[in-house]
C-alpha cells in the first residue's frame, strides 16, 4: 500500500501505440498489495501487453473472483470494464458475459484459491466449453488474503511460513486445463516479464479458451525457504520450454536461428514463433504435453512456456451456432423474426 | 559497466543539478524544503553560508541552476498545460530574505584576539567581501580598498535600482563588516608594487572587469556629447550625477548590460528606447528574463543590425546607420554575419549607450613584480584552482581573474581564494584541497512516511508579480519586481522534486522482484545483463539519452543481471522504495558540505 498516487508525470520518450495511447494510459489505482507481491508484476505484464497489442481499453472486460489476485484487476486498465464476483465465480459470470457480447475481449483474473479451491468446478467447465478468453491465475500456493493458509495448488511437503507442512497432493492448473480442454495453456512466472509478455499477447489473440498458470509469489506468506512458490525456488527450479516471439502479421523470414530451432504457429492473423529450449518439446502433442509436466512435476521442477497449443481451436460460441452479434445489438426484428420462422423451426422439430 | 561509487561526493553531488550547477554549490532543495515550511531564517541562513548574498541573489542572479534544474526536463506540457519550466529556484532565494526574522544573532563574530595576519582585499565587489567574510571570522585582519565611497562594487554601483534596492545592499554589507576585523579604505590603487611593500601577509585581487569597450565607426567622436559607455553611465546614474536621457534613445549591446541600459533610459525621460544588436535575438547574452522585462517595458530589441556610422547634423547627434546582415554557416560550419545587400537601416536618436562589452584593465599592475603575465589576454596568470597567481602573496578573483562573469561565480571563487590563503599562511601545500563532506541519511520514518514531502505537485511555474508599469516606469528607485508572498512561495517550493534525497540500492537485499520497475512513473529502473555504458544506455525500460547524467548501475544481482537506474528523470518520489519489499531502495538525503576556509579545508 502506498499514500501517494503514482505521479502523472512520465518519462519525456513514452512512446504511443498504433491507437494513440502510451502505456501509462492503461495504468489502474495503485496498487493495496504487498509490496513485492507477484501480482503486482503480472499486473504490469498484462499493461505491457495490452499496450503492445494497441488494444482499445473499452474494449477489454476484466473479470476476477476473490483474493488479493481477484483485486488485482483493479490496478490495471483503469478505463476498461470490470467486475469483481464471488468467490470462485468467475467463470460462470464471464461466460455469461462472453455469450451476451461476444465482441469484447475477455480477462478472467483469479488466484490459486479462487480456481483451484473453491471455484474448481467452475475452473473446469470454461474450459470445456472453450469460452473465448484469457484466463490469468496469479498462483502463490496460498490463500493471501486470508493470510497465507495453504490452497489446493500447494505442493505435497512444502511448509509453511509458521512450519506447517502441506500433506495433500497439489493441483496441477496446466495439466487440469489441458485435460479439461483448454486450447492454449502456458505457465510462466511473475518474475521473467520477458517470458510473460509474449505469452500474454499470444492469449489475448488465442480465438478460444487459454489459460496462463503464472507463479506469483506472495511476498509476505509464501517466500520462505521451503516454499516451492518463492522467488528463489521458482528461479531455481524453472525448466522453460520454448521462448515466444509474438509477432503481429505474418512472421518474416530470419537467419537468426537453424532451421528446426523454431517453429511459426499462425493464430488469429498473428504469428507466434517459438524457440525450442527443450528439444523435441511438441506443444501440439497433448498427451506429450501432459507426460512431460507431470515428469517435471515429479522431478520437483516447474515446466514453464507455452505447454499446450491446438492449432484450430474452436471456441462456445461457433460450438453453440450462436449469433454473430452481441446480443444487445438485436432488434425486435431479430428477435420475433416472425411466425413462418417459427413454423419452420417448429418443423424441424417434429 | 563498473558498479557505480556511490561514495565519490560528486556521485549523488551530481544527481541535484541545481547545487551541481551553482558556483557555490548552495544546497538548493534543503532551503526549499525549510521555505516550504515557513522557516525563513533557516533558509536564509544555508544560502548566506554558501553565497553570502541571498537577498541579492535572489534578485539579480543570473541562476546557473535553472536551466540545470531537473523540473525543466520532466514536466509534461499537455499535463501542465505550459511549457517545461524549471524550479523559480532564484525567487526563492529571495522569500527567505524577504521573510527572515532578524537574523544578526546567528551572524558570526569575529574571534576576539586576531591572528595578527593582515590581508589587503583591493576591490569591495562581492569577490573581495567574500574573502574578507572568510577570513575574518577566522581572526584575519582584513582591509578593503575601493574607489568608490561604499562597499558592494558593481553590484551597488551598476544593478539599477529598480531591480536591486540599496536597502538590501546595505543589509549584506553589513553583516559582512559586523564580524569585526574589517576595515574599509576609500581609496583608488596605482600600484600593486606600492601595495606589496606595504608587508601585507597576502592581497586579494577583486576589482572587476571595470572597462567598457568603445565603438570606433565614423562619427564617434563628434557623437561624443551624446555617446555614453554603458557601464560608465550607468554608476552615474547610481551616484545621481545622471538625471535625464535624451527622448529617443539608442542602446547598442546584447547583454543584460544592455537591459540595464535601456530600462534605466525609459526611467529618466527615454520614450522611444530601442535595442539594437548584431547577433540574432536567441544568440544574445542577456537572460531570457531580462530580454523579456526589457520587451514589456515597450523597447523593442532590433536585431542582425551592424552599426556603421553615427549621423550628425549641424553638429548634432541625429541618429546612427545600419548594415542589415545574416547569419551564414561556412564549411566548417562556424556561424558567419555577412550583409545581406539590403539598403542600410537609419534610426533616429538624441543618445546612443554603448553595452557591447566590458574589458579588464590593470593599468595600476606593474609588470615587473613577479608577477607572469599572459600577453595574449593581457591578463595576469591565475590559477583556476587556487586563484594564487604566479606571485605566492598575490591571489585573484571574481571578474578580475578571468573576465567578467556575474555575482556568484565571484562569491565562489572568494571562497576559493580565502581557502588558499589559509592554507598558505598555515604552511599548507595549497592544491591539497580536502574533498567535501558528504552526509547520507535516510528519510524512513515508517511504512510509506518519509520526513519528505514526496507527492509530486504538477503545476506550471508561478510567476512572480510585478509593479504596475506605469508605476515602475516613473520611478527609477521603485523595484519592478514584488517577489512572491508566502502562500505563493509555498506553492512553488512543492514543485521542488528534492532532488537531494537520493535513492540508494543494495544489491545483497534485493529478490528482483520487479516492484520498483513496474512502479516507478519515468522508467528509470530496469534489470538488465551488463554491458557497456553505450550499449546499456540503449537496452533499459526507456532509453537514457542524456549522457550529462550518470546511470547508477549495482553489484552483479544472482539472476546475473545488474540493475541500472537512470538518474536523469527520477522524480525522487520514492515510490520504488515504497514498493520495495526487502528496503533494498531506501531515500537517502544527501548533503554535502563545501569546503570553506577554516579547519576543514586543512583536513582538520
Ligand atoms: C550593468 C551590469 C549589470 C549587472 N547585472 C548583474 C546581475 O544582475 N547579476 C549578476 O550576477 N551579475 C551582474 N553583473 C555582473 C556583476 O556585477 C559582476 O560580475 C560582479 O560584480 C563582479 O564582482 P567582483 O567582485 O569581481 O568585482 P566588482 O563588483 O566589479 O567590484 C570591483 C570593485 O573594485 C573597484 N576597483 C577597480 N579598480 C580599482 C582600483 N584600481 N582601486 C580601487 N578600487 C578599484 C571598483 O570600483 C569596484 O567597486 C552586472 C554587471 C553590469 C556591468
Ligand atoms: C465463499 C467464500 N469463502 C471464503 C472466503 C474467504 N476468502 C477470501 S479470499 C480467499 C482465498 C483467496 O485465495 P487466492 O484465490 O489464492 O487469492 P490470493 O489472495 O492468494 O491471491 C478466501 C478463502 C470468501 N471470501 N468467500
Ligand atoms: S527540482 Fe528542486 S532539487 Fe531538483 S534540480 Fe530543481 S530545484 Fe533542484
Ligand atoms: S524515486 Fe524511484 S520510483 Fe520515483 S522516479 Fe525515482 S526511481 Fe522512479
Ligand atoms: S522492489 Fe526491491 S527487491 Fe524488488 S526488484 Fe526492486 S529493489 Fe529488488
Ligand atoms: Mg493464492
Amino acid at each position: 500500500m502506498t499514500y501517494i498516487a503514482k505521479p502523472k508525470l512520465h518519462h519525456p520518450s513514452l512512446p504511443k501505440n498504433d491507437v494513440g495511447y502510451t502505456r501509462r494510459d492503461y495504468d489502474g489505482a495503485i496498487s493495496t498489495l504487498c509490496a513485492g507481491c507477484g501480482h503486482d508484476s503480472i499486473s504490469a505484464a498484462i499493461v505491457q501487453a495490452c499496450f503492445e497489442l494497441s488494444i482499445e481499453p473499452h474494449r477489454v472486460a476484466k473479470l476476477s473472483g476473490i483474493g488479493c489476485s481477484s483485486k488485482a484487476p483493479t490496478y490495471f486498465l483503469g478505463n476498461s470494464h470490470g467486475f469483481n464476483t464471488v468467490h470462485g465465480r468467475m467463470p460462470s459470470v464471464l461466460t455469461g458475459a462472453n455469450l451476451a457480447n461476444r465482441d469484447l475481449i475477455y480477462m478472467g483474473v483469479s488466484g490459486d484459491g479462487d480456481s483451484a479451491s473453491i471455484g474448481l468446478g467452475q475452473f473446469a467447465h470454461l474450459m470445456r466449453r472453450g469460452v473465448n478468453m484469457t484466463y490469468i491465475v496469479m498462483n502463490n500456493g496460498v490463500y493471501g488474503l486470508t493470510k497465507g493458509q495453504f490452497s489446493a495448488t500447494a505442493d505435497k511437503g512444502s511448509v509453511a511460513k509458521k512450519g506447517a507442512v502441506n500433506r495433500d497432493a497439489g493441483i496441477d492448473l496446466a495439466s487440469m486445463a489441458i485435460i479439461m480442454g483448454a486450447t492454449f495453456v502456458a505457465r510462466s512466472f511473475s518474475g521473467d516479464k520477458t517470458q510473460l509478455v509474449p505469452l500474454i499477447k499470444a492469449a489475448i489473440s488465442h480465438p478460444g479458451a487459454a489459460i496462463l498458470d503464472v507463479v506469483s509469489p506472495c511476498v509476505a506468506f509464501n517466500n520462505h525457504a521451503g516454499s516451492t512458490k518463492s522467488y528463489d525456488f521458482v528461479r531455481d527450479h524453472n525448466e522453460a520450454v520454448n521462448r515466444l516471439d509474438f509477432i503481429t502479421g505474418s512472421a518474416p523470414l530470419t537467419a537468426d536461428y537453424a532451421p528446426g530451432e523454431t517453429v511459426d504457429v499462425p493464430q488469429a492473423g498473428s504469428t507466434l514463433r517459438l524457440r525450442k529450449i527443450t528439444p523435441d518439446y511438441d506443444p501440439a502433442d497433448k498427451a506429450g504435453a501432459l507426460a512431460f509436466i507431470e515428469q517435471k512435476n515429479h522431478a520437483g521442477e516447474v515446466a514453464t512456456g507455452l505447454l499446450y497449443l491446438d492449432p484450430l481451436p474452436k471456441d462456445l460460441h461457433a460450438n453453440m451456432n450462436t449469433t454473430k452479434r452481441p446480443l444487445n445489438t438485436l432488434d425486435e426484428a431479430d428477435l420475433c423474426p416472425g411466425s413462418s420462422v417459427l413454423d419452420r423451426i417448429n418443423a424441424s422439430l417434429r | 559497466m563498473q558498479a557505480t561509487d556511490i561514495t565519490d561526493p560528486n556521485y549523488f553531488h551530481k544527481v541535484v543539478d541545481c547545487q551541481w550547477a551553482c558556483p557555490a554549490h548552495t544546497p538548493v532543495p534543503e532551503y526549499i524544503r525549510l521555505i516550504a515550511h515557513g522557516r525563513f531564517s533557516d533558509a536564509y541562513m544555508i544560502n548566506w553560508k554558501s553565497n553570502v548574498f541571498p537577498g541579492i541573489l535572489g534578485r539579480t542572479c543570473d541562476r546557473p541552476c535553472e536551466p540545470a534544474c531537473r523540473r525543466g526536463r520532466v514536466e509534461d506540457e499537455e499535463l501542465s498545460g505550459s511549457r517545461k519550466e524549471p524550479v523559480a529556484i532564484c525567487r526563492l532565494k529571495r522569500v527567505a530574505a524577504d521573510y527572515k526574522d532578524d537574523v544578526n544573532h546567528r551572524m558570526p563574530r569575529a574571534p576576539e584576539v586576531s591572528n595578527g595576519r593582515k590581508i589587503a582585499c583591493l576591490g569591495a565587489g562581492p569577490a573581495s567581501l567574500t574573502v574578507a567574510r572568510d577570513l575574518a571570522v577566522l581572526g584575519y585582519e582584513i582591509t578593503l580598498f575601493d574607489q568608490d565611497p561604499q562597499l558592494g562594487g558593481m553590484m551597488r554601483t551598476q544593478i539599477p535600482h529598480f531591480r536591486l534596492p540599496v536597502e538590501v545592499i546595505d543589509e549584506e554589507m553589513a553583516y559582512i563588516t559586523d564580524i569585526g576585523n574589517i576595515n574599509f579604505v576609500h581609496k583608488r590603487i596605482d600600484s600593486l608594487k606600492d601595495v606589496l611593500a606595504e608587508g601585507w601577509d597576502a592581497v586579494f585581487v577583486g576589482t572587476g572587469a571595470p572597462r567598457g569597450r568603445d565603438l570606433d565607426i565614423p562619427g564617434r567622436k563628434e557623437a561624443t556629447p551624446n555617446f555614453h559607455i554603458g557601464i560608465e553611465w550607468l554608476s552615474s546614474v547610481s551616484f545621481g550625477h545622471v538625471t535625464s536621457v535624451g527622448k529617443r534613445v539608442i542602446v547598442l549591446g546584447g547583454g543584460n548590460t544592455a537591459m540595464d541600459c535601456c530600462r534605466t533610459a525609459r526611467r529618466l525621460g527615454g520614450e522611444s528606447v530601442k535595442v539594437i544588436v548584431r547577433s540574432g535575438f536567441e544568440e544574445m547574452k542577456a537572460s531570457p528574463w531580462e530580454k523579456e522585462d526589457a520587451m514589456g517595458e515597450d523597447i523593442p530589441i532590433l536585431n542582425m543590425l551592424v552599426p556603421k556610422a553615427f549621423v550628425l547634423e549641424a553638429g548634432k547627434l541625429v541618429g546612427m546607420t545600419f548594415e542589415k546582415v545574416e547569419a551564414k554557416y561556412d564549411d566548417n560550419g562556424r556561424r558567419r554575419l555577412v550583409p545581406t545587400g539590403e539598403p542600410d537601416e537609419f534610426h533616429e536618436c538624441d543618445d546612443v549607450l554603448c553595452a557591447i562589452g566590458q574589458e579588464n584593465a590593470f593599468p595600476w599592475i606593474e609588470r615587473d613584480i613577479g608577477l607572469d603575465w599572459d600577453d595574449r589576454w593581457d591578463m595576469p596568470k591565475v590559477d583556476r584552482v587556487t586563484f594564487q597567481s604566479s606571485h605566492p602573496k598575490v591571489f585573484f578573483g571574481g571578474d578580475a581573474a578571468f573576465g567578467p562573469e556575474n555575482i556568484i561565480w565571484a562569491a565562489s571563487h572568494g571562497h576559493d581564494a580565502a581557502i588558499s590563503i589559509h592554507k598558505m599562511l598555515e604552511g599548507e601545500d595549497i592544491y591539497d584541497r580536502p574533498a567535501p563532506l558528504q552526509d547520507v541519511v535516510s528519510q524512513k520514518m515508517g511504512i510509506h512516511e518519509w520526513s519528505y514531502d514526496n507527492d509530486i505537485a504538477i503545476d506550471p511555474r508561478f510567476k512572480v508579480p510585478h509593479l504596475e508599469k506605469a508605476k515602475a516606469l516613473s520611478d527609477i528607485n521603485a523595484e519592478v519586481e514584488l517577489g512572491f508572498d508566502v502562500a505563493l512561495a509555498w506553492k512553488e517550493a512543492q514543485r521542488c522534486l528534492n532532488c537531494d534525497v537520493q535513492t540508494v540500492f543494495s544489491t545483497n537485499l534485493c529478490i528482483e522482484c520487479d516492484a520498483c520497475v513496474d512502479i516507478c512513473p519515468m522508467d528509470c529502473i530496469s534489470f538488465v545483463q551488463n554491458g557497456e555504458e553505450d550499449d546499456l544506455r540503449g537496452r533499459l525500460m526507456a532509453p537514457a539519452l542524456n549522457k550529462e547524467q550518470d546511470i547508477y548501475v549495482s553489484d552483479i544481482l544472482p539472476t546475473e543481471r545488474v540493475m541500472v537506474k537512470d538518474e536523469d528523470v527520477c522524480l525522487h518520489c520514492g515510490l520504488c522504495a515504497e514498493r520495495c519489499p526487502t528496503g533494498a531502495w531506501d531515500m537517502r538525503k544527501y548533503f554535502i558540505e563545501m569546503t570553506h576556509a577554516g579547519n576543514a579545508c586543512r583536513g582538520l
